[in-house]
């Protein structure tokens, strides 16, 4: 099944006008901002194919402007969100990319931490109805959907690695959905991915941590039940 | 799910004597492993967005970015509350309210996808012009929203919602089956009534191709969010008085994804071809590129 609930199909909430070119565009830009793991200072935008011919028209570029800052798919201040970031202190240009992509709807995002200085680039994609993959992280292939809370961990290829993980979540209590590991070589660099049932707490990234050969672990959750306002200024409008 | 077709829907539905939408919501509550009443929390706020989405639309600018559109909804309202409307009633309050969460859309307000962005009018349209008319309360409309969403489901798993996929029969088609549907169950219909209102509104939209001028959600997406309002009522109407889809409701779904594969690119959201190509479609196309 390619929609799994009733709210693929009712919802998200949104700021128009396109759920692939905008709702989409915001969560891979939120994505990144939370990949990344504080607010960029420079951030360089590249569309492709669909994105690239009509970002201007669906508000893609200020789309993902708002996810940089942390924006959910229904924020207000998404139609803003350039001018935003730029009072903010972060520099965003964008441009359209050439050579083969993925998808009709690709964007690749290149980013400069705020305060660490630290760099990522991530390539996503908006295959409709709002929904995303993330499909590269700094040359790591990955698969990441946003639709579960999902936990990044950086390490090194070494024997053991994953049993230890999976051992800390069996530990914790905490379901995978999902997981998938890449790296750069043996005995490299590695990135494993795993998507969780529920959100993950502050203790269980500790101890993902604290294990040998780890060298960062990044949760990832644009889970949008908490996002949605609060207000019920809807209710006594019209009814 | 328990169901994969609008058929083992209604059957389950009639099985338990359950409601669409009450069996919707416990499918889904079983399915996200959150209680019933979060999952009914969350569509309780999405229908909050809906009505914000509609008086927005009645009552503030709407004019989009590029300038195309806006402010269609309120010359309607106005027209329905001054003339003698050829439509009114219920049908021209749905039609505006259609155009008015379309064009808040456009003007990159805030809105929910039902099922897409560009066909979010039809289903608060008909919603929001039929709770006022019977005096519904929100609960009750909630419950639909999930029967809508039940629908929905079954379409997109076994067809498309995306006018980029299936061109605009999926997207305001799918639309108008879920509200035509759901309205059929809120007004007292059967589940079997429900799905045959699905298969009579989808049978009126197979076929209607994605156009979209200068590639934009607004020509002609925002008037078809309109008309589709009026269909999806005029479609619960006939399956209340026991009109059937005498080619089965799932067998019309199947046509939707047999149509829509066929379809060429151009008539698939690229703006390659239909009204977007047309001599003013391509006159439009330029002078937004000559704006940039």
């Amino acid at each position: 099944m390619r929609f799994k609930d009733v709210f693929s199909i009712i919802g998200p909430a949104m700021v128009g006008p396109s759920s692939s070119h905008t709702a989409g565009a915001a969560r891979i830009g939120r994505a990144a901002r939370q990949v990344l793991g504080e607010m960029p200072r420079l951030a360089e935008v590249i569309f492709f194919g669909s994105f690239a011919a009509t970002y201007q028209g669906h508000g893609t570029d200020r789309a993902i402007a708002g996810g940089l800052l942390d924006f959910s798919t229904d924020d207000p201040r998404l139609p803003d969100s350039i001018e935003l970031a730029e009072e903010l202190g972060m520099e965003i240009s964008f441009r359209q990319g050439a050579g083969l992509f993925p998808h009709p709807n690709t964007v690749q995002l290149r980013l400069t931490g705020k305060d660490s200085g630290s760099e990522l680039t991530l390539t996503g994609i908006s295959i409709g109805g709002g929904n995303i993959e993330i499909v590269d992280i700094d040359g790591f292939g990955v698969k990441l959907s946003g639709m579960y809370p999902t936990i990044l961990i950086n390490h090194m290829d070494y024997l053991g690695v994953l049993a230890s993980v999976t051992d800390v979540m069996r530990k914790g209590k905490f379901n995978i959905g999902h997981m998938s590991l890449d790296r750069k070589n043996r005995s490299g660099a590695a990135l494993t991915v795993l998507e969780l049932d529920e959100s993950a707490t502050p203790e269980l990234l500790q101890d993902l941590k604290a294990l040998p050969a780890v060298k960062s672990v990044t949760l990832v959750d644009l889970n949008e039940i908490q996002e949605l306002k609060q207000d019920d200024k809807g209710k006594e409008s019209t009814s | 799910m328990n169901f994969q077709t609008l058929s083992q829907l209604a059957v389950l539905c009639e099985k338990r004597n359950l409601s669409i939408g009450a069996l919707m919501l416990e499918e889904q509550s079983a399915e996200s492993g959150r209680t019933q009443e979060q999952e009914f929390a969350k569509m309780s706020q999405y229908y909050g967005v809906m009505k914000e989405a509609v008086h927005r639309g009645m009552n503030e600018n709407t004019t989009s970015r590029s300038g195309l559109t806006g402010l269609d909804a309120q010359r309607v309202g106005a027209y329905n509350a001054a003339a003698e409307p050829c439509l009114g009633g219920a049908a021209g309050e749905a039609m505006a309210y259609a155009l008015a969460v379309s064009e808040v859309n456009a003007s990159m307000g805030r809105i929910i996808a039902t099922p897409t962005a560009g066909s979010c009018g039809i289903i608060p349209g008909v919603f929001l012009s039929c709770q006022q008319r019977f005096g519904w309360d929100d609960d009750f409309m909630v419950y639909g929203l999930f029967a809508a969403g039940a629908i929905g489901y079954v379409i997109a798993n076994n067809s498309f919602v995306s006018g980029a996929e299936g061109g605009c029969q999926a997207e305001v088609g799918s639309a108008i089956g879920m509200a035509a549907g759901a309205l059929t169950e809120l007004r007292g219909g059967t589940p079997a009534q429900a799905m045959h209102a699905v298969g009579l509104a989808l049978k009126n939209t197979l076929g209607l191709i994605c156009d979209p001028v200068g590639g934009l959600v607004e020509i002609p997406c925002i008037v078809r969010n309109g008309f589709g309002a009026v269909t999806a009522l005029a479609a619960a109407d006939m399956a209340l008085a026991g009109v059937r889809s005498v080619i089965p409701s799932d067998e019309v779904i199947k046509v939707m994804l047999e149509v829509g594969s066929a379809m060429p690119e151009k008539h698939r959201e690229t703006a390659g071809g239909g009204l977007a190509q047309t001599p003013t479609g391509r006159k439009i196309m330029e002078d937004l590129r000559r704006e940039k």
